[in-house]
């Protein structure tokens, strides 16, 4: 006789990436790396940023560097490699996002021993890569002035899923109409303790903020 | 879009507890989506025609139950429900909320028929 059967699962969707993204927070931990998931919509400055990072800090620190691509074009991932640091491109071949599972690859191919930061440039997207857990210490939205000031209110999920902000491109606000209110109130009704560092890699401006930050986050991910 | 890859994670979680309970067929799916999840449905509903063929998912039907983003106002305390847009505090207007709820993005139950001799 056959008989139907209710089953309850209650389980996320992403499980199985969430799985695999709590295996890499492990093998980070265990080799003393701090990794960043570095998230923006595609130009907001995401490479740009990571090589000012590594020119300010990388005579204090090692970093390695994962660079997701949507194509096989090294690009990003050579411009890092030129700086004689350890870089691994992942082509994600057309995927929208990078997912635990490619990051995971990526760590086993950088020498983690002899790491103190891992910079994971994510795919430019404000949608899809928010859904992905990484296993990454920290989750760093890059957003940028010509973007406009509305991105929160048209993208809550990105804004819900971050732990800090850097709003790059300051340097163009006096060209470009940007209402910082309108923008920051959208912010914080989504994250309303969003740490955030305005700044500029052309200028340079804000930088040094966001230096001591990664510094202190470096120390409380190692001493706490 | 992830479509592709959320309706692959649906159907091998299926799959795992349809056979764990020794399912012959599933017949439902019931999804549960929060306001601030992106997913398309009929995105969804159209890689499932093609990846559950030739599974015992292949003829269950997908059931999307959506679940509006509540919020709390953090200077007088009201919660609210949005569905579409982010607004702020409707009773005092201020933009210092908490999103209490709307993220779910979860498997909740599934049907399934099962040929039992008792
Ligand atoms: N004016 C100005 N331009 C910037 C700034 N930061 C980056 N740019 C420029 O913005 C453009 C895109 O920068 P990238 O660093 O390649 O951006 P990305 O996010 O890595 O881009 P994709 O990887 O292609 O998604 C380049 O032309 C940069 O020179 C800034 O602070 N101010
Ligand atoms: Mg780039
Ligand atoms: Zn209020």
């Amino acid at each position: 006789m056959t008989k139907t059967i209710h089953i309850t699962v209650a389980e996320n969707i992403l499980r199985a990436n969430d799985e695999i993204a709590a295996e890499n927070k492990l093998l980070l931990k265990n080799s003393n790396v701090l990794a960043l998931n570095i998230m923006a919509s595609p130009g907001a400055g995401k490479t740009s940023f990571i090589l000012k990072t590594i020119a300010l800090l990388s005579n204090i620190y090692h970093i390695g560097v994962i660079e997701g691509d949507t194509s096989a074009a090294t690009l990003d991932a050579d411009k890092v490699t030129s700086l004689g640091l350890p870089a691994v491109q992942i082509n994600t071949g057309g995927n929208c996002h990078l997912d635990a599972n490619m990051v995971q690859n990526g760590l086993m191919k950088l020498p983690l021993a002899d790491l103190d930061i891992v910079l994971v440039e994510n795919v430019g997207n404000l949608v899809c890569p928010a859904a992905f857990k990484l296993g990454t210490y920290k989750n760093v939205l890059i957003a940028s002035i010509p973007e406009g000031d509305d991105k929160p209110y048209k993208y809550p999920a990105m804004y819900s899923a971050v732990d800090v902000l850097v709003i790059n491109k300051i340097d163009l606000l006096p060209y470009i109409p940007f209402n910082m209110d309108y923008y920051i109130d959208g912010v914080r009704m989504l994250n309303p303790d969003l740490i955030s560092f305005p700044v500029s890699c052309t200028t340079d401006a804000g930088l040094p903020a966001w230096m001591d930050w990664l510094e202190n986050t470096l120390h409380e991910y190692r001493y706490n | 879009m992830h479509e592709l890859a959320v309706t692959e994670s649906i159907l091998s979680i299926a799959l795992d507890y349809a056979e764990r309970s020794h399912a012959a067929q599933v017949t439902d799916i019931h999804l549960v989506i929060g306001r601030l999840s992106s997913i398309v449905d009929d995105s969804v509903s159209f890689y499932w025609e093609i990846i559950s063929r030739d599974t015992i998912c292949s003829s269950a039907a997908l059931h999307f139950t959506r679940l509006p983003a509540q919020l709390i106002c953090l200077d007088c305390h009201t919660e609210y429900e949005v569905d579409q847009d982010l607004i702020p505090c409707p009773k005092c207007n201020s933009v210092k909320v908490k999103v209490l709820s709307g993220n779910e993005f979860r498997v909740e139950s599934i049907e399934i028929t099962s040929e039992e001799n008792d």
